[in-house]
């Protein structure tokens, strides 16, 4: 752990001395999720509902899985760049060291300009949380911040997963995008509309599912049961398999060469 | 002529060798294209009077969209001339006794081009496949074909006649970050890009329709379907050709003043 804090600092000290760059990509960042937002301002202005969710129960949705997402790419970021890092040979020196592989992939890039989602994602929380028609208590604020770190977690999953199987294609799979990327652009509205065989594929393969909409319809009061308020939990047993290939890979790992 | 020519055939055979990434492309860009016509049922569904366009005319501007990204998408940018224009090497494409603006137009065109050949059949095969509202449906005659084509190839080229704005304002900033970053947002979702623009609020739609982003992949994605024609279609074509001269005409001129003032970085 202590290494772990200092590798963060040197990573946001080095970033630091880039200023404008780094405040520029957030910019975009920033900026990136505000298209996103806008878009989701247009459909419910024209609309007004989608399958009885209101405007500011999507926000919350919205800014559950942006920031749940932001944080993944902000801390596990050095998995989604495994490719690189498997073709340039960077990686052989990692095993060289006496430290975990996946620590030191973990530890090999904190992206500090993530910051700029993250920002979007606590503004529109401000925004949406009182108006959001929740009755907040710490119960409720207790499954939200669940949400949030459970959704980091599964999103971390898919990054290692997708550099696990790195190993095996030595490039990167861009279906794997669709998860990821796919699983920030679509999880802005409850998974639900998308019907019901997107939602059990999305509840029992890759469980976005779990830490969005279940516990959304807990927090909107649409369903009482400590079963829908724990159900982030349950999207944690997902990093199993994801370490699992991780591992595989690493066992059958080749150096592809200077 | 005849080096544009060979230079555009170059890029384009070039294009074509990525088979791999252009088969992975293929299924991401189906699996977002179902999800996205998905998400538009939903809507639908909550209130059907408020749907600007036939279901069908959706489907058809999502599954076209999905299938011509490589052609229409504003963000694509050709890395080789970024890197030449930040790491110098446009001093050797300078040597050359070439217009430089029609070379590098000519090789932006041939890249979206043959990465959009190699992408579009199997995701249009599937999705004329599929079953009637959510499948891509023939266009109703033969006027709306003509449209798609006409204004398609008019899109394309205002995409890359957009594109070289960005690659010359990188003469003046070198960091190629900071303008392209906020560029880039925007664009997609001004160009109809996230949601079709008669999904807009009726203000904004208005505004964007005068502007070269409704000419980028809104308007032969609409023609298609016919959701755009008569009069209000030859008025877009009519705008697109204009902003397709105007964005030329800009880029030459600011591409001539920053070669005046070129500073070869590097030795």
């Amino acid at each position: 752990m202590r290494l772990y804090l200092r590798y963060l600092s040197i990573h946001v000290r080095s970033q630091m001395e880039y200023r404008t760059s780094l405040l520029l990509t957030m910019l975009g960042q920033f900026l990136t999720s505000f298209a996103a937002l806008l878009s989701v301002l247009f459909m419910m202005d024209r609309f007004h509902q989608v399958q009885g969710f209101s405007f500011e129960e999507v926000l919350l949705c919205f800014a559950t899985v942006l920031m749940a997402f932001s944080l993944a790419e902000c801390f596990a970021r050095g998995f989604d760049t495994f490719a690189r890092m498997i073709a340039n040979g960077e990686f052989d020196r990692i095993l060289l060291r006496p430290r975990g592989a996946i620590f030191q992939v973990l530890a090999s890039k904190i992206e500090l300009s993530r910051a700029g989602r993250l920002l979007q994602a606590l503004l529109v929380f401000a925004y949406a949380l009182p108006r959001s028609g929740v009755a907040w208590t710490p119960a409720r604020a207790g499954v939200l911040a669940l949400m949030v770190l459970c959704g980091a977690a599964v999103f971390s999953g898919l990054f290692v997963l997708y550099a696990g199987l790195c190993f095996f294609t030595t490039d990167g799979l861009e279906f794997m995008n669709i998860f990821t990327d796919g699983g920030r652009e679509f999880g802005m509205y409850p998974l639900s509309i998308y019907g019901e065989s997107v939602l059990r594929v999305l509840t029992f393969v890759v469980p976005l599912a779990l830490f969005q909409y279940y516990p959304l319809l807990y927090l909107t009061g649409r369903a009482t049961d400590a079963a829908h308020a724990l159900c982030p939990l349950l999207a944690l047993p997902f990093l199993l398999p994801c370490y699992g290939v991780w591992r595989l890979g690493l066992r059958r790992y080749r150096s592809t060469g200077s | 002529m005849k080096a544009y020519r060979s230079f555009f055939r170059i890029r384009f055979l070039n294009g074509l060798q990525y088979r791999a990434a252009a088969a992975a492309g293929v299924a991401t860009q189906f699996a977002w294209g179902a999800m996205e016509i998905l998400m538009f049922r939903a809507f639908y569904l909550a209130a059907p009077a408020s749907f600007p366009m036939g279901f069908e005319q959706l489907s058809a501007y999502v599954w076209l969209q999905q299938a011509l990204l490589a052609l229409f998408a504003p963000w694509m940018l050709d890395g080789e001339i970024l890197e030449a224009i930040t790491g110098g090497g446009v001093a050797y494409e300078l040597t050359r006794p070439l217009n430089l603006y029609a070379m590098w137009f000519t090789k932006n065109l041939a890249m979206r081009l043959s990465r959009a050949v190699l992408r579009c059949a199997p995701i249009l095969l599937v999705a004329f496949a599929l079953p009637a509202p959510y499948g891509l449906t023939l266009p109703p005659d033969a006027v709306a074909l003509a449209a798609f084509a006409v204004t398609g190839a008019l899109a394309a080229l205002v995409v890359c006649a957009f594109c070289m704005l960005i690659y010359i304002s990188t003469f003046y900033t070198l960091n190629p970050m900071g303008v392209r970053v906020v560029v880039m947002s925007m664009t997609e979702l001004l160009a109809g890009g996230l949601v079709p623009l008669p999904f807009m609020p009726d203000g904004l739609r208005a505004a964007l329709e005068l502007t070269p982003f409704a000419g980028m992949q809104n308007l032969p994605l609409r023609a298609y379907s016919g959701e755009l024609a008569g009069a209000a279609l030859l008025r877009a074509a009519g705008l697109q050709a204009f902003w397709l001269a105007a964005l030329v005409v800009l880029g030459i001129l600011l591409m001539r003043a920053a070669l005046r003032r070129v500073v070869v970085q590097g030795g």
